[in-house]
Order: C-alpha cells, then sequence, then structure tokens
C-alpha cells in the first residue's frame, strides 16, 4: 500500500509526462537527429563513386592527412601535460594552486577566433616574433605549425580536466604503498598510477582527439587555406562549399561525422567502464 | 618511527611543476600576454574607436543576443530533456542519452553546412518555414539556430546530475501534504534546479558568445545586421587591422570572463546553501 503511494507521489500524471516526452522527442529529432541523417543523405546524393572521388581527390586527401598529423602532435603533448598537472595538483600541497586549476580551464573560455588571433600577434609577419621569425626564414603562421599550436591552445585543458576529479576522489594510498615495497618513481607510475587512471586517461583523450579533428575557429585565422598545404579537413569542407560543390562538401564532412559518431561510441562504452568500476569500488 | 615512515612523500613534484608550468606559459600564457600587450599599445582613443563603431556595437548585439535567445531556449528545453531522461523511461533513452553530446563531438564546420542546407529556402526544414512566410538561414534567426544547436548539452549536462540525486523524500512530503504534481513540480522541485540552471545557462552564453564555425555559414554575415563579432575580428585580421581586431577580442574575453565568473559565485552560493541547509 505504501508502496504504490510512494510511486503514485512520484510519477507526473499520464498527460503531462505525454506531453513532456512528445516535447523532448521533437527538439531531439529537429536538432540532433535530423542533422545528422542530413550530413550522410547530402554526402551520398550524387552516388557513391562521386562520394569517393570527392575523398580521393588530392586536395582532400592532403586535408585528412595534415589532420591526422595536427591530431597526432597535439592530442600526446596534452595528454603529457595533463598527467602531469594532475598529478602536480591532485598529489601535492602548494601555493597557487587554485589559480593554476583556473589557468588551465582558462582556453575553454577564449573564443576560438581568439585563440587562433593571439598566436597571429606572436608569430605573425607584423607580430611581436614576426621580423625575428622571418630573417630566420622560419614560418609558424600560415604554415603547419601554426594550425598545431592553434589546435594545442583549443583542446589544452579536455586530458588535465578529466583527471584531476578522478585522481583527487582516488586519493594516493596505493602510490603509497608501492613507494613502501621499494619501488622507484617510475616503476610506482607504471605499475601503480596508470593502470588506476586509464580510464579516464582514456575519456580525455578521445574527448581532446574529437576537437582536435574538428577545430575550425582557431585554425581557420592562423592557415592562410592553402590548398594542398594549410587545409585541414574542417577547412576543406569550408572552402569546397564556399565553391558551391555542397556535395563534395558533405562527402568529407560525412567522415568528420563519423569521427563525432566514433566518438559518442567510445565515450559511452569508456563512460559505462568507469561507472562500473567506480560501483565495484564502493561496494568493496 | 614507523608512523613517519609509513607516509612517503610522493616523487615527482619538480619534474611535474616544471613541465605544467613551462607547458601553460609556451601554449596559453605567453600568447594571451601578447594580446594583453598588443591592446595596451593601442592607445585609449583608437582602443574605444574600435570597440565603440557602429559596426562593432551591431556585432555585439547580435552575438550576444542571439547568443542570449539561445541560451533561453536551452534553459526551458534542456532542463525539460533533463527531466524526461532521468524520471521516464521509453525505448531509445539511452541513445536520445547519448546523442545529447552530440554538438560537443560533431565539429562546428559541419554542423554549420549541415543546418544552413537543413533551413535554407530549399531546405527540408526550411521549405516548410518559408512557405509559412518565415526566414531563417541568413537571418540573425539562423545564428540564433546555430547557437542554440552548440550550446544545448550544456543545460542537459548541467542539470541531469542534480536531478539523478534528488531525494524523493520531499516530493513525497509535497505530496501529502496535498500539492498537486504541477505544484510540487514548479515550488519545490524547480527551486532546487536553480543553481545548475543558471550554471548551464552561463556555460552555454560563454561558449555562444565565442562561437564561429557552425555560425558563419548560416549568418549571411552582413555587417550591421548578421555579422557576429568572432567574424568582425576575422574581418580585421583579413585587413591587417591588428588593433581594431585585438580592442573587439579583449571586449569578447571580458564577457566570457565575466559569464564564467559568475559561474563561480553561483557554486559558492550553492555550496553555502546547501551548508546552510546541512546545519
Amino acid at each position: 500500500m505504501t508502496e504504490r503511494k510512494r510511486s503514485t507521489a512520484l510519477r507526473d500524471p499520464a498527460w503531462l509526462r505525454f506531453a513532456l516526452l512528445a516535447i523532448a522527442l521533437a527538439f531531439v529529432a529537429v536538432f540532433l537527429v535530423l542533422p545528422l541523417v542530413a550530413v550522410f543523405v547530402y554526402a551520398i546524393e550524387k552516388g557513391f563513386a562521386f562520394f569517393m572521388d570527392s575523398l580521393t581527390d588530392p586536395d582532400a586527401r592532403a586535408a585528412i592527412r595534415l589532420t591526422l598529423l595536427v591530431a597526432a602532435v597535439s592530442v600526446p603533448a596534452n595528454t603529457l601535460f595533463g598527467v602531469a598537472a594532475a598529478w602536480l595538483i591532485t598529489r601535492f600541497a602548494f601555493r597557487g594552486k587554485n589559480l593554476l586549476v583556473s589557468l588551465i580551464d582558462l582556453p575553454f573560455a577564449v573564443s576560438p577566433v581568439i585563440a587562433g588571433l593571439i598566436y597571429v600577434l606572436l608569430f605573425g609577419a607584423n607580430g611581436w616574433l614576426g621580423p625575428w621569425l622571418s630573417a630566420h626564414d622560419i614560418r609558424i603562421i600560415y604554415a603547419v605549425p601554426g594550425i598545431v599550436l592553434a589546435t594545442t591552445f583549443v583542446t589544452f585543458p579536455f586530458v588535465a580536466r578529466e583527471l584531476i576529479p578522478l585522481m583527487q576522489a582516488q586519493g594516493s594510498e596505493e602510490e603509497q604503498a608501492a613507494l613502501t615495497l621499494g619501488a622507484g618513481g617510475f616503476a610506482m607510475f607504471w605499475r601503480v598510477v596508470l593502470p588506476k587512471i586509464k580510464w579516464g586517461l582514456v575519456y580525455g583523450v578521445i574527448l581532446c582527439n574529437a576537437r582536435a579533428m574538428g577545430e575550425f575557429g582557431a585554425v581557420s585565422v592562423v592557415s592562410g587555406h592553402i590548398r594542398g598545404v594549410t587545409n585541414t579537413m574542417p577547412l576543406h569542407v569550408e572552402i569546397l562549399y564556399n565553391e558551391y560543390q555542397r556535395t563534395a562538401a558533405f562527402a568529407v564532412a560525412s567522415l568528420l561525422a563519423l569521427m563525432a559518431l566514433a566518438t559518442l561510441v567510445l565515450k559511452q562504452l569508456v563512460g559505462w567502464r568507469m561507472r562500473r568500476i567506480e560501483a565495484r569500488s564502493a561496494a568493496a | 618511527m614507523s608512523l613517519r615512515r609509513r607516509r612517503h612523500a610522493l616523487p615527482g613534484f619538480g619534474l611535474t611543476l616544471g613541465l605544467s608550468l613551462a607547458y601553460l606559459a609556451l601554449i596559453v600564457l605567453i600568447p594571451l600576454a601578447a594580446l594583453a600587450l598588443k591592446s595596451a599599445t593601442i592607445g585609449p582613443l583608437a582602443f574605444w574607436a574600435a570597440v565603440s563603431s557602429p559596426r562593432a556595437l551591431a556585432a555585439y548585439r547580435v552575438t550576444f543576443g542571439c547568443a542570449a535567445i539561445a541560451g533561453l531556449i536551452n534553459l526551458v528545453l534542456g532542463p525539460l530533456l533533463a527531466w524526461v531522461l532521468v524520471r521516464y523511461r521509453f525505448p531509445g533513452r539511452k541513445l536520445i542519452d547519448a546523442l545529447v553530446d552530440l554538438p560537443f563531438a560533431l565539429p562546428t564546420a559541419v554542423a554549420g553546412i549541415t543546418l544552413t542546407a537543413l533551413y535554407a529556402s530549399n531546405g527540408w526544414l526550411g521549405r516548410w518555414i518559408e512557405a509559412a512566410g518565415w526566414k531563417i538561414a541568413y537571418t540573425p534567426a539562423g545564428i540564433t539556430i546555430a547557437l542554440t544547436f552548440v550550446s544545448l548539452p550544456f543545460l542537459v549536462r548541467s542539470v541531469q546530475p542534480v536531478l539523478e540525486q534528488l531525494e524523493p523524500d520531499i516530493e513525497e512530503a509535497a505530496a501529502t501534504l496535498g500539492a498537486g504534481r504541477l505544484a510540487t513540480l514548479a515550488k519545490v522541485i524547480l527551486p532546487t534546479l536553480w543553481p545548475a540552471i543558471l550554471t548551464g545557462f552561463a556555460l552555454a552564453f560563454a561558449r555562444a558568445v565565442g562561437e564561429y564555425g557552425s555560425v558563419i555559414f548560416i549568418a549571411g554575415n552582413l555587417p550591421m545586421v548578421s555579422e557576429i563579432a568572432p567574424l568582425l575580428i576575422v574581418a580585421k585580421l583579413d585587413a591587417f587591422d591588428y588593433a581594431g581586431a585585438t580592442a573587439i577580442a579583449v571586449v569578447l574575453l571580458l564577457a566570457s570572463f565575466v559569464a564564467l565568473f559568475l559561474i563561480n559565485v553561483l557554486q559558492l552560493w550553492t555550496v553555502r546553501r546547501r551548508s546552510a541547509e546541512a546545519r
């Protein structure tokens, strides 16, 4: 009796449930499902052969290569930093720690366009270091290094942000035990710390990679849009679209959308894994 | 002796401190300092002229206005979606839950061209909307749609965990005391959600103000009408007006920082309220 009363007290009336569910589903259908379906439909509207041609075009291939290259530099760099910063912040007490945490989050508050602008002001032809760089024949802006730097800036916080709360919650008991048993610093890191933070690390890396491969605004400012040289996949999509090659633009865009879908699936799997480990350690 | 031996000083303080600070300085602090230095060299008069030109004022109006409207749309629909996902059981719930993060994962340029194609006058949605006499693509309404898309996850994801941890006691108490379900929702549940809703709104707003990739395709980019402030920065850079670009960037950064500062204040307020309730 009390059980029934309890459940009806927490239940919305049927009409309200129906109305809220209908609004929510309509919102999701129009704002999330429809765009996702549209990317793939537009991508193959001229047939599969055209789709493949758009992806194997030399400029498209150069763009794909550059996007992979940029992610292959930015993501490991930010991962290394993320692990170091999370270790520093969660395992030691020092002055200015809160300031450091805020500064790590700072790139998320900066518009991508501004992220590109700051590197132009620093390394551009009229920038602070511009004359010195051109005297030594080093190109950063309108070249690959600038793209890597801008991408690294916008993806800077992802890994650290994921690891700091996780390592804070885990505490350092196991590390202490490993040291007591005579493990050296690196043995402790590889055998104790890394297995502990593995899934949180993977989670952060997945999100970091998705943003690195998809970044548009910051990269657009520093790239110069040189075809086959400084065009990443998102920039190639823009150029094709602005040249009224809509289907080709959507073909390249559909690859990025697949990357986004893979990200969502992996994120879900890793999140599920982390919750299971959490539940197990809570039960123990 | 044994007590002192039990706690080891963990290794790596110097290494991780050096690495973190050097990397932070190189990637974030020195480049941002270049922006601050640049804005300091402009001179107050030229700075004021750049940030208060009619074109700049129109760009702020479009940016902040559309970001606020998109935030308000999500302020209503985000918590509603979170409520449905947490409280109702229906087929496809987990799929929708995963899909909420799509705007975070989908590159903004892809979102931009797709939304434009959908809402253009021959698009799947634009066709019907234009038949009804409305126009979305290449107007500020289109900008609002794009910003609603990119900031959608913030509201859902900030409210969802609060709803999941909501104790049923207060709802039961309200029902026992004779409150109808709607009254319970409005007077008991909603007040506990406000801090999370406002945090989500501030995050969504800060993101939307700086957004570029998803907007420029659908905006039309007409100066004074549908030009967003980030695009104005790009336009000034393309014209080699570094000083003008820097000045607008400073205004945008300040707006984002104010939004994030308000989040911190909100979170402090929530913690205080919780501890006051616990007492």
